[in-house]
């Protein structure tokens, strides 16, 4: 058969191309055009060649909010995992229990994430919120504007509130899709609770849980709003995380140049920490 | 040994999954549960492993009452339908599971494991994991985590459904061989009457919820004692007709075919069930009477030929050798032997054969 060239074809291509282009190639060469140039006010620009990303590289400010930035990643994601699949196995696998349990669990999830900062900051208050006054009252010495420590325990408790859920339903998901015949014959063989845990649910779960972390890394990593509303990234520069920091150096300072190196910098840490996650995870599944 | 079910019921919530059951299955025997699906057969087998307590009646195993033992401590292996083994445990470390868990000493698990394996095939592939397996290997990994613990009691749930044809036919073939010089029970659960016939021992027919009848295969199969069991133990359906006795003269109902026979049974009314392949294109036996089909359909599999066919009222089928290839809607004339026909009462109970 002879296949006539028809090039009509790229015509249906070229809308998804506009799309991409606008929402973010253009957006990401602004970003690179400005990562290369000192800019002035009315639109001057001078070309500064790679300037701005061997200063920033060598900057201690970097370094620390980078720093604080993989210990926040790293904390959350060693509560959440664990915590997420424990509450997913004590979930109840039918009956009325199990809308329930799936709506109380969404519903973090469904909140803006503002919101979620601004309703922890007021729980927390240490006169009036909640949490903070009954801390203090307890005896606890707990102020999570003037202390760094309460501040981190605070930023962490509220993203384990909002985000724990999502390694729920994701696990909740994976468990429900292995066959009770596989715990029938696990008992049958007399394996322990433990053993049907680590050797038929765990291995069963590999992929929901690759998927989990990804997700939580990504977004933990990336987390802006939730501390803006809560610390502002203080007291001092205690929460002060990556992008924090970035929309400081952008909008704060107007730094436009080291800001555009800066995000170019944390855009390439992300891609290459997913890549890394990613083919550590998915190595033994290249023989199915 | 023996397994003895007494007065066995099983309900969940208002439903009642298995009515009152009394089933005896003795020392080394196999035993078929051969029923649709829903029919109950896998709800029969959990009560019987302990995965599952019955909601009334009694469980005795070699004399003792083991009603409500839990699973762990009774000695009983399963093989499911999917294929049920550790995902990340390579064949060997599959096989040795059951052993590993009672603290078998490691160069005993070794050499039982090694022979199981030589056993169903599986020497080749002990260092894979099962998803790198077919599935007919998967399955023989499954046989053989239950084989190598020395079980009382193997259940079997239709651990061949799930495979291809040619796969099917020969573990089928494998199957009884594995447990011949075996002290156990082993308890068989299917769907196809084919199945329960290769393996021969016992079979038990089933329909919802309801154990029909027991005993040797063929004895069920040849003698049903009524005719549900008979409708369970055919594949393709059994064709049935009501029938007029008068002296020597069957009659079929509103109908003209009718056939003589000297059986001792009283005159009136019965039902006769006539296996399809007793209906057949060419004559059979010494005693084969006419009947004339109009073709619904043919199915041809090449070394046999499925014709449907209507006859007044009737709605039957017929199964003959070889390809016989009919026109939809075509008058064809086919031949029933008579001495295979099996006579049920009023009350559907066998009443003779032949």
């Amino acid at each position: 058969m002879n296949k006539t060239p028809n090039q009509k074809a790229w015509l249906f291509v070229i809308p998804v191309f506009a799309l991409v282009a606008f929402n973010a190639v253009v957006p990401l060469m602004t970003v690179v055009n400005y990562s290369f140039q000192e800019t002035f006010g009315s639109n001057v620009f001078q070309w500064e060649g790679t300037r701005w990303f061997k200063e920033i590289l060598h900057s201690e400010r970097f370094h620390a909010s980078l720093g604080r930035q993989f210990i926040f990643t790293f904390i959350i994601l060693l509560i959440q995992l664990p915590l997420g699949i424990a509450i997913a196995l004590t979930m109840p696998k039918k009956g009325w229990g199990v809308p329930v349990c799936l709506i109380l669990m969404s519903m973090p999830l469904l909140i803006p994430w503002n919101v979620v900062g601004a309703m922890w900051n007021i729980f927390a208050l240490p006169d009036i919120g909640f949490l903070g006054n009954s801390l203090n009252s307890l005896g606890f010495d707990y102020n999570f504007t003037q202390q760094s420590g309460d501040a981190w325990f605070t930023t962490i408790l509220m993203d384990v509130w909002h985000w724990t859920s999502l390694v729920v339903l994701l696990s909740y998901a994976g468990l429900n899709s292995i066959q009770p015949a596989y715990y029938q014959a696990a008992e049958i063989d007399g394996a322990s609770r433990w053993d049907i845990f680590r050797y038929i649910e765990l291995p069963k779960m590999k992929k929901v849980l690759t998927l989990a972390i990804l997700l939580r890394f990504m977004d933990s990593f990336m987390i802006y709003t939730e501390p803006f509303v809560l610390t502002g990234g203080g007291p001092g520069n205690a929460t002060n995380f990556l992008s924090l920091d970035l929309v400081k150096m952008a909008l704060g300072q107007f730094d436009l140049g080291p800001a555009a190196a800066m995000s170019l910098i944390y855009f390439l840490i992300v891609l290459l920490m997913c890549w890394v996650f990613y083919s550590l995870m998915m190595k033994d599944e290249g023989r199915t | 040994m023996s397994l003895e079910l007494k007065n066995v019921e099983k309900k969940v919530g208002i439903e009642t999954h298995i009515y009152s059951t009394n089933l005896k299955l003795e020392k080394n025997t196999i035993n078929v549960l051969l029923g649709s699906t829903l029919a109950g057969k896998t709800t029969l087998m959990q009560i019987m492993a302990g995965l599952d307590k019955p909601t009334s009646g009694e469980i005795w195993f070699n004399g003792e009452n083991v009603t409500g033992k839990e699973v762990q401590k009774r000695n009983v292996s399963m093989v499911y339908q999917q294929f049920i083994n550790y995902p990340n445990f390579t064949v060997f470390e599959n096989i040795a599971s059951p052993l590993k868990i009672t603290g078998v000493k490691t160069d005993q698990i070794k050499e039982r494991v090694g022979k199981v394996a030589e056993l169903l095939k599986l020497s080749a592939m002990l260092n894979k994991k099962p998803d790198e397996l077919s599935g007919g290997q998967q399955q023989r990994t499954a046989l053989a985590r239950a084989l190598v613990k020395d079980s009382d009691l193997i259940l079997l749930d239709e651990p061949l459904a799930n495979l291809d044809f040619k796969l099917r036919e020969e573990l089928r073939e494998e199957l009884p061989k594995l447990f011949e010089d075996r002290d156990c029970i082993v308890v068989y659960a299917t769907t196809e009457p084919l199945d329960a016939l290769m393996i021969g021992g016992n079979t038990a027919t089933l329909l919802e919820g309801n154990v029909i009848q027991y005993g040797k295969t063929l004895n069920v199969y040849n003698k049903p004692e009524n005719l549900t069991s008979a409708k369970v133990f055919s594949d393709p359906p059994m064709n049935i007709a009501e029938i007029i006795k008068s002296g020597e003269i069957f009659k079929i109902k509103d109908n003209n075919v009718q056939w003589k026979s000297n059986l001792k049974i009283k005159d009136g009314d019965y039902k006769i069930g006539i296996r399809p392949h007793n209906i057949t294109t060419y004559k059979e036996g010494n005693n084969s009477v006419e009947i004339n089909g109009k073709v619904l359909i043919t199915e041809l599999s090449g070394s046999e030929s499925l014709i449907h066919f209507t006859n007044g009222k009737l709605n039957w089928v017929s199964l003959s050798n070889g390809i016989q290839q009919k026109n939809i809607g075509e008058i064809t004339k086919l031949f029933m032997n008579v001495d295979e026909f099996l006579y049920f009462d009023s009350n559907n109970r066998l009443v003779a054969n032949g």
